[in-house]
């Protein structure tokens, strides 16, 4: 008897190994046109930027990169970047911690409004900067008349770039905070330390990883933008051309190499943008594993197993 | 709290507003006129249909892709799943610059494909291409999770049970992916509709043939035609915020699934 259901259970699980996994042929034609589509749509066009790019050797490589206008168009991009990811920094850390810590009307709508960037097509992004502040917008008069400029200058590019970039940080860090809950600000608090120290020393820390990876993504995002920056920037070389739009000039100019030599710096930008990525992922699954480690006695081996059936 | 109110309301409600009342400045007539000449109606077919096929690609592709990561192990399995954000972190002008140079005559891909009377450069094929690079991480990246929490206990008793490998992943595994497939097709595809800087490469922007909705307003603000450009702007903002609604409500059908 016994031995009979042994028999009858290996027979099953042999089975339900045959039944859970597709035959060989079947998994490697699946692996096959899926690294195929990779290649396609993923390595060739990396390694094409690279190529291209070098393809009239290191000098002209060299001479195009430090071109002037290449080069303020360099400068330029680095500027941008560097005024609108810190402020989305404050701003989604603002935005996560009202949405993740305290409940109020129109919460739902605050967090589609949050998203909109994402949907909103670039192009139309840059047109909504226009209609405000163009030379027939709302503003328009009034900026005119006091010497300002904000279409067709530094000023707009960077209104158009924080606002494509402001959701990066805040949805990265909202989930992050709800799931934190508010139970060690509030202990903190008790404690008598004050609204800045818990910021500081509890609610930070809490989010660090999130925080890293937002900015990581906004910063590429903020470096690459092409659309709503195009309409906004009104093309003047050396002045405000950013480098996706240097590399659209440069195209159009039927130079090839000095486009792809652009090109690359933001494709060597977008490598380094997933290597960090990758190397957070790793470093957060690590800890998060070592936090589920630390109490490994407390907890019952798991039921089943050789002895369950053993004793059947 | 304040802060995040008044940042949200300068850099987004004050610029959407400005737009509506812009609009709300031209008669029913006149918007109507605007927003259905013949060239914005050739341009919104390429768009919407260059973006249909595209995110079906990916739907298709995606499916396959995250199966594949998921499921087996393989040489290069790794630095596969880290590329697939590759499109994600490419700026688009690059994406463009590089595909149309690839699908272009003489380019590595354009080489062989062109002989054969494969054009991918300058023609709505190339839009397509450029729109299903830009679209992949989304499939991918939704499915992943839930093949991950996928239970492989019920595959299993589907199998003792009796149920070949094919009729088990007909019956089983397809309905619990099909909605965040659809939810990663559906953000391919508002992301589609808005793209514009991977596309200004590839297309060449023919007008009637090769123009996508974002370009032609692009155009029209050159030409000074403000009332023209607000009205695509508006037709494309409407059709954002109706796939954005879309969207929302099959996140929620999706986690429904999840947890049921």
């Amino acid at each position: 008897m016994a031995g009979n259901t042994k028999r009858n259970l290996g027979e099953g699980h042999a089975k339900s190994k045959r039944g859970t996994e597709e035959p060989l042929w079947a998994k490697w034609t699946l692996i096959t046109i899926a690294m195929l589509f990779c290649l396609v749509f993923l390595f060739l066009p990396l390694v094409n930027v690279f190529a291209q790019a070098f393809s009239k050797g290191w000098s002209v490589y060299w001479h195009a990169l430090t071109h002037p206008d290449s080069w303020s168009a360099i400068k330029l991009t680095l500027l941008v970047a560097a005024i609108s990811v810190p402020l989305n920094v404050v701003f989604g850390l603002a935005a996560a911690w009202a949405i993740a810590k305290f409940e109020f009307r129109g919460k739902a709508l605050l967090i589609t409004l949050i998203d909109l960037p994402f949907s909103v097509s670039p192009v139309v992004a840059g047109l909504m900067f226009v209609v405000l502040f163009g030379l027939q917008g709302f503003f328009g008069g009034w900026l005119n008349d006091h010497n300002l400029r904000i279409i067709f200058a530094v000023p707009g590019i960077i209104l158009a770039t924080v606002f494509i970039t402001f959701p990066f940080v805040a949805r990265e860090l909202i989930p992050i905070m709800q799931a934190a809950g508010s139970d060690q600000e509030q202990a903190a608090l008790t404690m008598g330390a004050n609204g800045w120290q818990t910021f500081w020393h509890v609610t930070l820390p809490s989010v660090k990883w999130g925080l890293i990876y937002g900015i990581i993504l906004c910063n590429a995002r903020a470096m690459g933008e092409f659309g709503a920056v195009s309409v906004v920037s009104g093309h003047i070389t050396g002045q405000t051309d950013t480098m996706p739009l240097r590399i659209e000039k440069l195209y159009n100019e039927y130079q090839g190499p000095a486009a792809f030599a652009v090109a690359s710096l933001l494709a060597l930008l977008a490598l380094v943008t997933l290597g960090l990525k990758t190397v957070l992922e790793w470093k957060q699954s690590l800890e998060f594993s070592r936090a589920q480690q630390t109490p490994p006695v407390k907890r019952a081996p798991p039921i089943g197993a050789d002895g369950g059936i053993a004793g059947m | 709290m304040g802060f995040t109110l008044f940042y949200l309301s300068a850099l987004v409600i004050i610029p959407i507003g400005g737009l509506v009342v812009r609009t709300l400045g031209l008669s029913w007539a006149e918007f109507w006129e605007l927003a259905t000449t013949d060239r914005a109606l050739a341009a919104y077919k390429l768009t919407f249909g260059a973006s249909l096929i595209a995110a079906l690609a990916n739907a298709i592709f995606g499916t396959l892709l995250a199966w594949v990561l998921t499921r087996y192990e393989f040489p290069g399995r790794r630095i596969i799943d880290a590329m697939v954000d590759f499109p994600f972190a490419l700026p688009t002008a690059v994406a463009g610059l590089t595909l149309a140079n690839l699908f272009a005559a003489n380019g590595w891909l354009g080489k062989y494909l062109v002989p054969l009377g494969v054009k991918g450069a300058y023609t709505p094929l190339g839009i397509v291409i450029a729109l299903t690079f830009v679209g992949m991480p989304f499939v991918v990246r939704t499915l992943q999770p839930v093949l991950e929490s996928f239970e492989r206990e019920v595959e299993e008793s589907a199998a003792t049970l009796g149920a070949g490998r094919l009729r088990t992943f007909l019956t089983i595994i397809a309905p619990t992916l099909l909605p965040p497939v659809i939810t990663g097709f559906a953000l391919a595809f508002a992301r589609a509709i808005g793209e514009y800087g991977s596309i200004v490469f590839i297309s060449g922007n023919l007008p009637f043939k090769t123009e996508i909705a974002p370009y032609l307003i692009v155009m029209r603000l050159e030409e000074y035609d403000y009332a023209g450009a607000i009205t695509l702007a508006v037709v494309l903002l409407i059709i954002s915020f109706a796939l954005l609604v879309v969207i929302n409500l099959l996140e929620q059908w999706a986690g429904k699934f999840v947890k049921g």
